[in-house]
């Protein structure tokens, strides 16, 4: 009886390592054969080349391992800033789909069904070509606002230079600690008793004037640069100064938004839908208003059926945002898996350190929304 | 009596069989590659994806180009017919890997012959075709006539995976000027974006800027400057381990080359024949024995020359003709003031 549940999973953990085992001894002899040795000593290495855009200081001096970094923190930065738009619109458009005005809710149905039915890749290249099609040249360019400018080569910004800038996020870590401590109290006080503390404008408050008194008493200061045209040839100008974010970045951004977006409106329609009829009308027949019953009895309810759905769009978010290797923003495939693969022709320990990399982005993600889903489930009494 | 004749035919068919077995093991005893390329009856060749003048296909799929017509002319060589040969366009980032994974058994991409290219990555580059060397094209309208001129803060649009990214920063840091390079994957890509002015200027090797000049929407408002950054000595690429199939290339290649040296053309390839210099008769099968080393007949050489004709007409149907650089330059013979010069085929 043992043997008979015993076997038959002895045998299949035989044939996976023998399949393994196969590959690998394959891989090893062809290697051996055409003279190619295996090894991650090159991570040391001087790249000898630059990149583009980098969070960090990076040259071509540095070795590949910081190569690595660098393409590391573009494609977080990519899925981050991809992550957090797309939950903002998903969720508007989600909620407009629901909604009673026809315009509106057919607008959002049109929006959904248009972008989530044309390839992610055609997307991307649309927003980066029509971006270099239509934006103006830096010498042409209009400001907006007075000191920005969206140009072909990029958009520029006043950067702001900080005095003290520690304070200031102390000062900020401190407002959130006290808004949780104000959350925490207010919650016992409905609890006990019944009295409702307006906390939203409180923590608003206590957001803005903890910051403020980092400015008045703690020497924080802020000055800003602005960028400024430059002329490099006759016809040809750059900005400098400032923040620049390439064209690359913005089209990445609003192409991977714009299509994950469609994905996240629907699990939110399909979350709010999912709340019984009766919940809402019982709400309403206790005498909550309708901003309570959203908050208070609707999205509960629903974000127990929105979180898992959406836990696999930031996930395709973030392996999506490899696409960037089509239109130069360089990523972790493009710096990476692109370039230092060429350059040292490691394929398969690069390949590997690609997707060992994707796979704990992928994991990491999957394990905050799954403790998110768990903190929020409605636990039976 | 019937029983006999079958014995007979079975005897026949023994030895044909034995003899065909030993005849095949003869001709391709050394190699692994030329064996399977016979028995597939084409040539598998890695080229670009899309250089006009080296490897460029047209609407109806015909691959030109005179790195195409190194593959051809092995193709003629090992199989008699030039046009047996299956191109397979890849991009600089996955060329080296396809090769080395057996996909293709030819590289001719305009590839860059380099120390570390040929040590570590377990290729062997055969020789030269094309003779070239990294340069800058900018906007006419800029006023730029130099790279003296160049700024700090100036963009560059590349391929990534090339020999261009490393020169590109050895040139910049050397004259202490900042840049910005954007790096695409596929060369499409890079002249789509300097040509809507992503980019300040487009850097690869001169060749390649002449030839992707040819596809801008208006050719004429850019040019290509004069300095050159770099050398970039381009030319095909086997696997490592087979030195027949090595072999094979490397004199299809040079054969190209010596026939042009001789004057030996598609056009009068049979009448040298009966040539009385011995050179020349060796190069089109007439003497010798030039074949049987690697295994192939002794018109294979002949073959080449008839059916892709030698170097200069390769090029004057390529590079020349199709007007991305009429002038050879360093790509002409040695004999005429330039520097293609091969080993004697005797």
């Amino acid at each position: 009886m043992k043997l008979k549940k015993i076997l038959p999973q002895a045998i299949t953990l035989l044939v996976v390592i023998l399949i393994f085992g196969f590959f690998t001894m394959n891989a090893q002899l062809n290697m051996e054969n055409r003279g190619i040795d295996f090894g991650y000593g090159f991570l040391s290495q001087e790249s000898s080349f630059d990149v583009q855009f980098s969070l960090i200081e990076y040259s071509g001096s540095d070795s590949y391992a910081r190569a690595y970094l660098v393409g590391l923190l573009n494609t977080l930065l990519v899925s981050i800033l991809g992550i957090i738009l797309c939950t903002l619109l998903g969720v508007i458009v989600g909620i407009a789909r629901l909604s009673p005005n026809y315009l509106i809710r057919t607008t959002a149905a049109w929006y959904v069904e248009f972008f989530r039915n044309i390839p992610l890749l055609l997307q991307i290249f649309f927003w980066y070509y029509a971006a270099l099609r239509a934006l103006p040249l830096p010498q042409d360019a209009e400001a907006i606002f007075g000191a920005s400018y969206l140009t072909i080569k990029g958009f520029y910004t006043p950067s702001l230079i900080w005095e003290n800038l520690d304070i200031f996020i102390y000062s900020v870590i401190a407002a959130i600690i006290a808004i949780i401590f104000v959350r925490i109290q207010a919650k016992k006080l409905r609890e006990n008793v019944g009295k409702h503390l307006p906390v939203l404008n409180i923590s608003i408050a206590i957001l803005f004037v903890l910051p403020l008194l980092s400015f008045l008493f703690g020497g924080v200061n802020v000055g800003y640069e602005t960028p400024e045209l430059k002329q490099l040839a006759k016809t040809s100008f750059k900005f400098e100064g400032g923040l620049s974010i390439p064209p690359e970045l913005l089209s990445l951004v609003i192409a991977l938004s714009l299509y994950t977006a469609t994905f996240v409106a629907e699990c939110v329609r399909a979350g709010i839908q999912g709340v019984g009829k009766g919940q809402r009308e019982a709400a309403s027949s206790i005498g909550l208003n309708r901003k309570q019953v959203l908050n208070l009895i609707i999205m509960p309810q629903a974000l127990r059926i929105i979180i898992p759905p959406t836990t696999n769009q930031y996930l395709n978010l973030t392996k999506n945002s490899s696409l960037a290797a089509a239109i130069a923003y360089p990523d972790l495939v493009l710096v990476f898996a692109g370039t230092a693969l060429m350059q040292t022709g490691k394929a398969i320990e690069i390949v590997s350190i690609t997707m060992l990399t994707y796979l704990t982005l992928s994991l990491s993600i999957s394990f905050f929304m799954n403790w998110y889903n768990a903190k929020i489930a409605i636990v039976e009494k | 009596m019937f029983k006999y004749l079958k014995q007979l035919t079975s005897l026949v068919a023994m030895v044909a069989v034995l003899f065909t077995f030993t005849t095949e093991t003869m001709a391709a005893k050394k190699s692994k590659t030329l064996k399977n390329t016979q028995k597939k009856g084409f040539v598998r060749c890695g080229v670009s994806q899309g250089l006009p003048g080296f490897s460029n296909a047209d609407a109806a799929g015909n691959w030109t180009g005179i790195d195409v017509d190194v593959c051809r002319a092995v193709a003629a060589a090992v199989l008699g017919d030039a046009s047996k040969v299956k191109f397979t366009p890849l991009s600089a980032k996955e060329r080296f890997t396809a090769l080395t994974s057996g996909e293709i058994d030819i590289l001719s991409r305009n590839t860059t012959w380099t120390l570390s290219r040929d040590a570590d990555i377990g290729l062997t580059f055969v020789g030269v075709n094309f003779y070239d060397g990294q340069g800058f094209m900018v906007r006419k309208s800029s006023g730029i006539t130099s790279t003296d001129q160049f700024k700090n803060g100036i963009s560059a649009c590349t391929n990534i995976g090339t020999t261009t990214e490393l020169n590109m920063r050895d040139f910049f840091n050397s004259r202490g000027i900042s840049y910005e390079p954007v790096a695409f994957e596929k060369a499409d890509e890079v002249v789509a974006a300097y040509d809507a002015g992503r980019c300040d200027t487009y850097t690869t090797d001169k060749s390649g800027l002449a030839a992707q000049r040819t596809k801008m929407s208006n050719p004429d408002e850019h040019i290509v400057l004069p300095e050159t950054i770099s050398k970039e000595p381009l030319g095909p690429v086997v696997r490592q381990g087979d030195s027949v199939w090595e072999d094979i290339v490397r004199w299809s290649l040079n054969t190209m080359i010596e026939a042009e040296e001789y004057g030996i053309t598609s056009g009068n390839a049979d009448m040298m024949k009966t040539s009385d210099n011995p050179a020349i008769k060796r190069l089109v099968g007439a003497e010798g024995e030039m074949g049987a080393a690697f295994g192939l007949d002794n018109d294979w050489n002949y073959r080449i020359i008839t059916q892709v004709g030698n170097y200069g007409e390769s090029y004057k149907r390529n590079i020349a003709d199709t007007g991305i650089l009429p002038d050879r330059g360093p790509n002409e013979l040695w004999t005429k003031g330039g520097i293609l010069y091969v080993p004697p085929a005797r």
